[in-house]
């Protein structure tokens, strides 16, 4: 089992209000990934819940116990960082094997599971070198080993593929999910990377200020943001936000558009513009266009588009999918 | 032309490099030359460099006046056991500022840091009052205690520049793992620190076997270390200069040996943190 609940759960560093209470309710077997910008609190939530940070308050229950007070090795989890964390001067064999030899467990049985692990994670070759002779995807298939072996009721990840480079970050995106679906284990996964968010989560968890904005499944964020931040935040390339009289037209302070829900033409439409660049990715085409009054919008094309820089172009918005928000930014619906 | 510049440089900057080093090393060299001259030669005017009668006289003369064991294993005493207790408080007080930093460590550490910057003769009569009254004068213990508070500040300070390089998550993944705090560190602290506290330790040996000012002050015979051994011979009786040779050099000898098979480990432990 590995459900997981925060209840009013505050950190505060001296004077500063870091997280000023989160609520949230984690069930067994899910994978739920933080995202939010750099220094919205994910990375110190996952700690409180990890029990490297002390809460300033409330409670932090795993299969209905408190733990809140409880030492980390003892509340049952298994974290994977960002800087991999590999003890240098120990073999592949013995980082696996660290947290069951700490746990006192007989010498077969430490064997036997580091090998399955090893074996799950390509490792076998390698179980004998010394971390700095491998690689960034290896390594991190050292830290991913370390924390299967212990058997942890959930696993933590804290933004583990950060260091890696784009084509290795995918593959081992893809391992993790395996992971996730095999395992079936609670995961918490932190992010700042909202296409990681997006692709691994059955929920996501949209941080500002220390502050959930939005819980949701992945489609349930995209479709339906409750707020100016979570539209902005969830989809790539960006939300285009306009206001003056777009949103005056629909009663709202602010309308939000993506730019896959814009359909463009060369002849005529609802909103004018001049292309200003094209980005031509081969199977979609960004344009960055300077709307007529509206100011900057990007907009997606098909890979195809004949028009570069400079070109006169119209886009017309699906209505079913402008997204309103009022003064506040918090969404207005019907 | 453009390859010969940086070739050039390099000459230039290699020959200054020997230059200085053999400024650096001539004393020391000049007192082990002298050491094996006679006392007339050693005065003579022009100097000899080389080209003299090679005795090994005052060594056997200085072996012979003093008992050069006892000075050698009190110095050994004094810089072993003050390095030992001093580490003993550094490591948890280095670990805690590296890794459990407050505000005011910072602070803390400079002020440790500052006590240094004090000329050591403004602490020398309420100190040689302590030590009199608590019949500590002449002694090793006393002296190992003095030697320890001394270097105290450098050992802290050095460890902690040591410790700091160690990446913090990694004690965490420890603590993640199930390690208790002794377990972590000297599973995963120790064993990665021990360059740094290697280092340290040869450090702060040659400090303490070099340290004079105190060793001179508060011992005459029982705890004196080879510092005072070496000052015995600018004696009364007049200058030898080829005895007084011959003791320092005997005096340096051990401690020249140990630095010389630890000069990797000295200059990584000196530039540590530097250079990454």
């Amino acid at each position: 089992m590995g459900t997981i609940a925060l209840k009013n759960v505050q950190k505060r560093f001296g004077d500063v209000e870091v997280i000023p209470g989160v609520d949230l309710a984690i069930n067994n077997g899910e994978f739920v990934v933080f995202v939010g910008p750099s220094g919205c609190g994910k990375s110190t939530l996952l700690r409180l819940i990890a029990g490297l940070e002390d809460t300033s308050g409330g409670e932090i229950v795993i299969d209905g116990i408190d733990v809140a007070n409880v030492p980390p090795a003892r509340r049952g989890l298994s974290m994977v960082f960002q800087s991999y964390a590999l003890y240098p001067h120990m073999s592949v064999r013995n980082n696996i094997a660290f947290g069951l030899k700490m746990a006192g467990q007989p010498k077969e049985m430490i064997d036997q599971k580091v090998t399955k692990a090893a074996a799950t994670l390509n490792l076998t070759d390698y179980l004998d070198r010394k971390p700095r002779a491998l690689s960034g995807g290896q390594r991190q298939r050292v830290a991913i080993g370390r924390a299967i072996v212990r058997e942890p009721k959930a696993f933590l990840f804290d933004e583990p593929l950060s260091n890696l480079d784009a084509a290795l970050r995918v593959q081992m995106r893809l391992e993790i999910m395996q992971l996730h679906s095999s395992l079936g284990s609670t995961m918490i996964y932190v992010t700042h990377d909202q296409v990681e968010a997006m692709t691994m989560a059955d929920r996501i968890v949209v941080l500002n200020k220390g502050r959930i904005e939005q819980v949701g499944t992945p489609l349930e964020l995209y479709n339906r943001p409750d707020s100016l931040f979570v539209a902005g935040f969830i989809g790539s390339p960006r939300m285009n936000l306009l206001q003056g009289e777009p949103a005056q037209a629909l009663g709202a302070q602010i309308v939000g558009i993506r730019p896959e829900h814009l359909t463009l033409s060369t002849s005529g439409g609802q909103w004018p513009g001049t292309i200003l660049i094209a980005e031509h990715l081969g199977s979609d085409t960004y344009l960055h266009i300077d709307g007529d009054g509206l100011g900057r919008i990007t907009a997606r094309a098909p890979g195809e588009f004949p028009h570069g820089a400079g070109g006169k172009v119209w886009m017309t918005p699906d209505m079913n999918r402008v997204h309103r928000f009022d003064s506040q930014g918090k969404a207005m619906r019907a | 032309m453009a390859r010969k510049q940086p070739m050039q440089r390099r000459v230039i900057t290699t020959a200054a490099a020997w230059i200085v080093g053999l400024a650096i090393f001539f004393p020391i060299l000049w007192t082990v030359i002298t050491s094996f001259k006679t006392e007339l030669e050693a005065f003579s005017t022009p100097p000899k460099f080389l080209f003299f009668d090679w005795t090994l006289e005052n060594y056997a003369i200085v072996d012979e006046r003093s008992d050069y064991f006892r000075f050698a294993m009190n110095s050994v005493i004094l810089s072993v056991g003050s390095t030992i207790i001093a580490l003993l408080f550094a490591i948890p007080a280095a670990w805690a500022m590296a890794f459990a930093p407050g505000k005011r460590t910072k602070d803390l550490l400079l002020w440790m840091l500052s006590t240094k910057m004090m000329p050591p003769v403004g602490a020398l009569i309420p100190i040689y009052l302590i030590f009199r009254d608590a019949d500590l004068l002449d002694s090793r213990a006393g002296l190992v205690a003095v030697l320890f508070l001394l270097n105290l500040p450098i050992v802290v300070w050095m460890l902690y520049t040591y410790f700091k390089e160690i990446p913090g998550e990694i004690l965490e993944a420890a603590r993640m793992d199930g390690a208790t705090l002794w377990k972590e560190l000297v599973f995963v602290l120790a064993p990665m620190a021990v360059p740094g506290i290697a280092s340290t330790i040869l450090l702060n040996v040659i400090l303490a076997w070099n340290e004079a000012f105190w060793t001179l002050n508060l011992t005459t015979s029982d705890a004196a270390p080879l510092t005072v051994f070496i000052a015995s011979y600018s004696s009364p009786e007049g200058l030898f200069w080829a005895k007084l040779s011959a003791a320092s050099t005997m005096a340096i000898a051990p401690i020249l040996i140990l630095g010389w098979f630890a000069q990797r480990q000295l200059v990584r432990g000196l530039t540590f943190g530097a250079v990454k």
